[in-house]
């Protein structure tokens, strides 16, 4: 288990998670706004532009100097997608200093260092630094291309294109290849401008840490104006029409298959929990059906999983398979599908798949990225369940809860990236 | 049981070489929910040449052998081990490497059961001939995935660059064509060769009592007999020192092209803290050439020719090592030219330069150590080179200019480079 304490410092929220199994501490801060197509390509760019340089570091040399002084303390910044709200996250990660030989309190810098990334950027003429925006804007264009390269990132972008077109869900955290030349320093600047006192925001401190000496020093660093939270519209989604299948060609020697359906049950659903566990029998595991009979039985595949977006009720089914058993596959999936509107599985497969989702939950926080990952989705939903509450919501899912949700699952669109027509014959 | 104490990482370690030879460690770990352990053989990709157990004459097995004998061991009579492990509450995988097969398994409650189903599961092989045959199936979609992956096709294309004859150079899977002529009884001829716990290495690191579960594990291996330990013999590639290709370009179906340049080792004969020291020597040279930190990656990032794909990185087996440095790159022969040129430059580092490197490498090893993953697989590593995880940091500490300088004249020579590039097809 993990103890959380949470503190509202004006706008900010305040998580702090002291254990301690780790040798170093671990910051992160989240930033988090609604899916919009007007703004998600410079969401996408400012977290890459604000981490190159501060008023104090104006390099990035000097900037990687410096976290290399804190004993290679780490920088990271990513963005992801949770239901329709885009997350920018930065984090540091820095050695506890209590394994260092000389003895330096090193977690206070850390936090500097993140005040000073977020608060004192780098600034000309009252706006970001042209040359760092062009060159941010450089490296975003080609990480939006090579998405195309990675063929299994590819088809799971196409399938979420395709599925969810015309809805913000549809929207890649990278933002859209076209929308990046029009971003100007000014306009970034302006824009972070607005998401500062806008966004909702959340700063993590987890380590072996003295709780009230890092409220006192966040407090101290930190002031974020109070803000009215950014809770999405709801009814704006679609319900499902006709299944779409959508074969797309290109020079691939294995096809990949991506199946998406609509769950109609999210983490604020009573049946939440009877969805993990019916994605655990169904797909999530090794032991599940789709693996042992598409892989296993079939051999059509060396991999054949499911994989459950908490916030959006979004469910997909991936494999790789020769191109030519696209027919087979498809049938096999539907097969294991059908299988659990019927019930079609033991109790055996409930309690196994119980044990392994619990075992999951129980290795996710032995990392403080999990913790995060565990906490947030709390700061996400209206409806909040505390770590406790999920060991315990899982065990008591009951096989006829399971057959329910099964009975809600619809399948939206079929998406196969294949060879070109008359190859490898 | 000897006991090992880490005073300035406040860690504790426990060793046993079993009578049958096994070596067994144990890292307790408070505070994680999860125990996580990995059984090891010295057996990997490179070994397919050697004397299988009770011949006298060296074989030749087919490409990926050593890969599909790790799939096929979860396989037994009354049905798959992972079923086995999910019904305890475990995940289990393995891997193969050119130098280790590993099965492993974490779990945050019965680890005793899964523990045994561990070392059971390995040391009971099961192969007939029915399912030898279906599992090539399912490992030629598994090629067929890394074929369209351009940064494996790009990493397996340097190291084919260096290599002449050592098998280094042979994707880890083998080939379609290879693995067709895999049989029960090659595996069985692997299995007997490569198997034996003489041969082998048990890691075990979360919250254990390490006294309880080092006496289970000796009574699992009492109950059972082996045949006495023998001196594995393995074919002694005859490798040129210098690169066999300077360049290799891969046409793809990509829009963005990569590029890495690589450096074969000269000297892969050191042995043990040696080898240890000159492998970290040429980390902290590639780090500070190289770095986020270093002038050299601000020029690179600020020209438009890197993003944040660049890594490098530097590895040593018993018979090979190579570096590689690159990423993905709009102009891959302009940053090949540019990285061969960093490297030909360096003359020296600044003694501050140094220890702020050393500083950046103590604080990544803590971090590593938050990891029982990291601890078990690179423990295994590093034992089977006798080297020590543990003597990273005090080795960090005693490397001196002079020693960076060393590595450095004795790697970077033309004749060790070799470039690789994926680049789009021409249509």
């Amino acid at each position: 288990m993990f103890q959380e304490q949470i503190e509202q410092i004006q706008g900010l929220r305040l998580h702090l998670i002291p254990t301690e199994k780790y040798k170093t501490n671990t910051i992160v801060f989240k930033m988090k706004a609604p899916l919009r197509k007007e703004d998600v390509t410079l969401r996408a760019l400012l977290p890459y532009v604000l981490q190159s340089a501060t008023k104090t570091h104006p390099t990035m040399m000097q900037l990687r100097s410096y976290l290399d002084d804190l004993y290679g303390a780490t920088l990271h910044v990513d963005l992801m997608k949770k239901g329709e709200y885009h997350i920018i996250t930065f984090r540091i990660d820095i050695a506890n200093e209590k394994f260092l030989k000389d003895a330096a309190p090193l977690l206070s810098k850390a936090l500097e260092l993140l005040h000073e990334i977020l608060f004192s950027p780098l600034l000309e003429n009252g706006a970001f630094s042209t040359k760092i925006v062009e060159q941010e804007k450089r490296v975003l264009k080609q990480k939006i291309q090579s998405i195309f390269d990675d063929k299994m990132r590819y088809a799971n972008l196409r399938l979420v294109q395709e599925m969810y077109k015309g809805e913000p869900y549809a929207l890649d955290v990278h933002g859209e290849l076209q929308d990046v030349d029009q971003i100007d320093a000014k306009r970034l600047y302006a824009y972070y401008e607005r998401a500062l006192k806008e966004d909702d925001v959340d700063l993590y401190v987890i380590g072996d840490v003295d709780i009230a000496e890092v409220k006192t020093m966040v407090e101290r660093l930190f002031s974020f104006s109070p803000r009215k939270g950014n809770a999405l519209n709801d009814g704006i989604r679609k319900t499902k029409a006709e299944v779409k299948e959508i074969i797309e060609r290109q020079d691939v020697k294995q096809g990949k298959l991506n199946i998406g359906y609509r769950t109609n049950v999210t983490y604020n659903d009573d049946d939440y929990y009877a969805l993990q566990v019916w994605n655990g029998i169904f797909g999530g595991f090794s032991h599940s059906k789709l693996f042992i009979n598409v892989r296993e039985k079939a051999s059509l595949a060396y991999y054949a999983a499911s994989r459950v977006e908490s916030h959006q009720g979004f469910l997909m089914v991936m494999s790789g398979i020769e191109p030519k058993n696209y027919e087979k596959a498809v049938k096999i999936i539907n097969e294991q599908m059908e299988a659990m509107k019927k019930g079609d599985f033991t109790d055996e497969e409930i309690t196994q798949t119980k044990a392994v989702i619990r075992n999951q939950l129980l290795e996710t926080i032995d990392t403080p990225r999990g913790m995060v990952e565990v906490s947030y989705h709390n700061v996400i939903a209206q409806r909040k369940r505390p770590f406790h509450e999920w060991l315990q919501g899982i065990d008591a899912v009951t096989r006829d809860q399971i057959v329910q949700v099964a009975k809600k699952i619809e399948l939206d669109t079929i998406y196969f990236l294949t060879e070109k027509d008359g190859e490898n014959q | 049981m000897k006991t090992i104490r880490y005073e300035q990482l406040q860690e504790q370690l426990f060793y046993e070489k079993l009578e049958n030879g096994l070596d067994v460690y144990i890292l307790p770990k408070k505070g994680f929910n999860k125990t996580y352990a990995t059984f090891t053989t010295r057996y990997g990709s490179v070994d397919n040449r050697f004397v299988p157990f009770g011949q006298t004459e060296m074989k030749q097995v087919p490409d990926g052998i050593a890969h599909f004998l790790e799939h096929k061991l979860f396989e037994k009579e009354d049905g798959d081990v992972f079923q086995q492990f999910s019904k305890q509450g475990a995940s289990a995988n393995a891997f193969t490497s050119f130098t280790r097969t590993a099965y492993l398994f974490s779990s945050t409650t019965n680890v005793e059961k899964n523990l045994e189903t561990l070392i059971d599961f390995v040391q009971s092989p099961y192969f007939t001939e029915q399912t030898v045959e279906k599992e090539k199936g399912i490992i030629a979609q598994e090629i067929r995935m890394y074929d369209d992956n351009p940064d494996w096709r790009l990493y397996f294309g340097l190291i084919e660059s260096m290599y002449h004859e050592h098998p280094v150079k042979i994707d880890i899977a083998g080939t379609v064509e290879s693995i067709s002529e895999i049989t029960k009884d090659l595996l069985y001829e692997c299995y007997e060769t490569f198997y034996h716990p003489s041969n082998m290495l048990l890691f075990i690191v979360g919250p254990v009592d390490h006294v309880k579960i080092m006496e289970q594990i000796r009574q699992n291996q009492a109950r059972k007999t082996f045949r006495a330990a023998e001196n594995i013999q393995r074919w002694h590639y005859e490798e040129p020192t210098e690169v066999a290709e300077a360049k290799k370009v891969i046409e793809m179906n990509v829009q963005t092209p990569k590029c890495l340049v690589g450096i074969k080792a000269k000297n892969v004969s050191r042995l043990g803290q040696e080898k240890l020291k000159h492998e970290l020597a040429m980390n902290v040279l590639l780090d500070y050439l190289f770095g986020k930190s270093s002038p050299h990656y601000e020029r690179l990032y600020q020209q438009g020719l890197i993003d944040e794909t660049f890594a490098y990185d530097y590895t040593e087996e018993k018979e090979f090592g190579f570096a590689l440095i690159g990423g993905d790159t709009p102009d891959p022969d302009q940053l090949a030219t540019e990285l061969k040129q960093t490297l030909f430059q360096f003359t020296t580092i600044h003694e501050n330069e140094l220890e702020r490197i050393k500083k950046k490498k103590i604080g990544a090893f803590l971090r590593s150590l938050n990891s029982p993953e990291y601890i078990a697989n690179q423990f295994t590593r590093y034992a089977f080179n006798e080297m020590s995880l543990f003597e990273v940091v005090p080795t960090l500490e005693t490397l001196t200019v002079a020693d960076i300088e060393a590595v450095a004249s004795e790697c970077l020579d033309e004749k060790q480079l070799t470039v690789c590039q994926v680049v789009p097809k021409a249509r």
